[in-house]
């Protein structure tokens, strides 16, 4: 385990993440998913992030690429693998576990 | 078959519905699926689930101009494209017309971590989308279920689910869900539950080696279906069901009459032959001609300028185009010009629905005026009874549709000989049943053939005997023994018999005649005796007569009157 976090942690650490919210307009669950990852990613990936929230009804296109049903999907583009987490977000333990954020979190 | 649906119905509102296009289906839905609803199709592995919601909606397309989206849970585009494209569905032409959208829903249970609340709002945004985009009246879900495998929350799932059905609803397009068959119920995950306007389920089932696919129509709200397990194919042309029976017995009826190809059998029906587009079923044991009399038909039919189709299950072409050469019957000038076309195959080659598909199918090709099925007790083989008798009743209702006469054999096995029952008991549905039997007298057998019935005219009641000669078949003259028609040997005695008294009662008579005229000649000679001795007894009277006017004259006129008296005796005896 602890060779595993030494190898990743240094690219992490480089990388900047790209995470895409998809909404569906200003729906309770959106805006709390919204309110909880900024809460998040402020405390764990502060100034190595991008944030792109997706609006589905104004833009129902972008939802087959990131193969979106459920709505709030967050997606972590970068670092690869692609990762999902569906919901409002508000279980801050399976947010960081979902996205892999533990490793910057030990730190 | 397309009429039907015209006839098929009074015209009453009814339910809007969205023809399929599909062979036959929208003849047992009537009309096709309820137009704006949801259709649920469930079935197991391998039954063209996929399949039918991709031909629905190409059909679609093409015949009806409804666009339509397919929503694919388990393929990609392109793998279904690929899998289609043997069908002759281009769907990637299909998408750049505009006029189809392929929407591959990827769900990767390992990608995905839920937290809290959600809703599949994202996949009503896509199908709206995609909907909206290319103006679509049809939507498939193919397979929905695939979202149970995805999200482990059922209770927001079920509830999403119940959603789209209603959203789908509302938009307006007929939606065809597939849905895999679960244990004791229609779907896995009890999809039944959320779509109550139709229900179809599609079966494969294995019943003697031999696969049959049916659909059968579970539920149908609103409307009046055939609620039988319609047998289908999935054929090079798509999905065809084929409805057990064509629905109605209104078929039109031709007063034309077609010759049986053997002029003494034609003077056995009261008007000269079989009606055009009616059915004759030959029956009979091993050997009795049934195969040469079908052949002598086809011939018929080919010399009088029609069209013959002929299916042979035990023959092929060239051997019965030789066989029948040896009985006269010359096929081969038919087949060059293309008036005659042979089919050949083994029954077991096909399944049975299989093998009426591809009767079907010829006979849609070819357009014959006659077909001929040489035997239709061989496809028994291939499947049950009921099965055969099925199959051949909607073969017969095809044929009589289209006014196409039809010539079945069946073998008949000895045992059920006496009870004049055919195996596939269709005895019921033909018009004319011809039997040909052996006739086994002592120490050989002899031909027969008989009309069993003939619908709607007066027919012989007699048993022929006829013989396969190298110029066809001949039927012999009735010869009626003591006991009844004599064939065979028996004919030949009988007949000696017959020449023999014919000669006796010859001889008799000349016999007769020569009596008589031996007694003319005894008569003719008494008479000359007669006349002999009349003539000497005359001769001596005269003598006397004259000795005695001698002795008058001699005497002076002393006996004038005996004299007188004697002239009168004499001339009366010459007068004799």
């Amino acid at each position: 385990m602890n060779t595993d976090v030494a190898t990743t942690a240094p690219t992490m650490e480089e990388e900047t993440w790209e995470l895409r919210l998809y909404v569906a307009g200003q729906t309770t669950k959106s805006v709390t998913a919204l309110a909880n990852l900024k809460k998040y990613c402020e405390e764990y990936l502060k100034g190595r992030y991008q944030l792109e929230v997706i609006d589905l009804l104004v833009h129902p296109q972008l939802a087959a690429g990131d193969q979106i049903l459920a709505i709030p999907t967050l997606v972590r583009k970068v670092p690869v693998p692609i990762r999902k987490i569906i919901g409002d977000l508000s279980n801050q333990e399976r947010v960081l576990v979902g996205l892999d954020i533990r490793a910057v979190d030990a730190k | 078959m397309q009429d039907f649906n015209a006839t098929s119905h009074p015209s009453l509102p009814q339910l809007p519905k969205a023809p399929t296009g599909i062979d036959g289906l929208d003849e047992i839905t009537e009309g096709g699926l309820p137009r704006g609803r949801p259709t649920l199709v469930c079935g197991s592995a391998g039954c063209g689930k996929t399949l039918m919601g991709v031909e629905f909606l190409v059909r679609g397309i093409l015949e009806y101009d409804e666009p339509g989206v397919l929503m694919a849970f388990e393929e990609t585009a392109e793998e279904l494209t690929a899998n289609v494209t043997s069908l002759g569905f281009d769907l990637t032409g299909l998408q750049a017309a505009g006029k189809l959208r392929i929407d591959h829903v990827h769900i990767d249970r390992s990608e995905i971590e839920e937290t809290g609340e959600y809703d599949l709002e994202g996949l009503f945004i896509r199908l709206g989308y995609a909907i909206d985009s290319i103006g679509a009246k049809r939507v498939v879900l193919d397979t929905i279920e695939s979202l149970f495998s995805g999200f482990p929350n059922q209770a927001v799932l079920r509830s999403e689910i119940r959603r789209l059905f209603r959203w789908l609803k509302d938009k307006g397009v007929t939606t065809v869900i597939t849905a895999e068959r679960g244990d004791g119920s229609l779907t896995r995950q009890g999809l039944e539950e959320y779509v109550s306007d139709c229900v179809i389920l599609l079966d494969n089932r294995v019943i003697d080696q031999i696969t049959t696919r049916r659909l059968r129509i579970v539920k149908y709200r609103g409307s009046t279906h055939g609620t039988n397990e319609y047998p289908y194919l999935i054929t090079q042309e798509g999905i065809s069901v084929l409805p057990v029976t064509s629905l109605l017995l209104n078929h039109e009826v031709s007063n034309e009459l077609v010759s049986t190809g053997v002029p003494a059998l034609d003077d056995m029906f009261g008007l000269k032959g079989f009606y055009k587009g009616s059915s004759i079923l030959v029956t009979g044991t091993a050997g009795t001609a049934k195969t040469t009399l079908a052949a002598g038909f086809a011939n018929e039919v080919c010399e009088k300028g029609g069209r013959c189709l002929f299916f042979a299950f035990e023959e092929s072409p060239q051997q019965l185009v030789r066989n029948m050469n040896s009985v006269g019957i010359r096929l081969a000038p038919w087949i060059e010009n293309g008036q005659l076309q042979i089919e050949a195959s083994r029954p077991t080659l096909n399944g049975l629905e299989k093998h009426l598909v591809s009767i079907h199918k010829q006979v849609s090709e070819h357009k014959p005026d006659a077909v001929v099925i040489d035997p239709i007790s061989n496809l028994i083989t291939v499947g049950n009874i009921s099965e055969v008798r099925s199959m051949l009743t909607r073969l017969i209702d095809f044929l009589k549709v289209n006014n196409i006469t039809a010539m079945f054999t069946s073998l008949l096995s000895a045992r059920n000989e006496r009870q004049e029952m055919t195996e596939e008991g269709v005895s019921s549905l033909v018009d004319t049943w011809i039997s040909v039997r052996d006739l086994e007298g002592v120490g050989e057998r002899n031909r027969g053939i008989s009309i069993l019935k003939a619908r709607g005219m007066a027919h012989s009641n007699q048993v022929r005997e006829f013989i396969v000669t190298n110029h066809g078949i001949q039927l012999l003259d009735v010869v009626i023994g003591p006991t009844g028609i004599v064939t065979g040997a028996s004919r030949l005695t009988q007949q000696l018999q017959e020449q023999a008294q014919a000669r006796a009662a010859r001889l008799e008579l000349e016999r007769k005649d020569r009596e008589l005229a031996r007694k003319r000649l005894v008569l003719e000679a008494t008479i000359a005796n007669l006349r002999t001795e009349f003539e000497s007894v005359e001769e001596e009277l005269r003598q006397i007569s004259h000795e005695e006017q001698s002795r008058l004259r001699s005497g002076n006129g002393k006996h004038q009157p005996a004299d007188a008296a004697e002239g009168e005796h004499t001339s009366a005896s010459a007068d004799q």
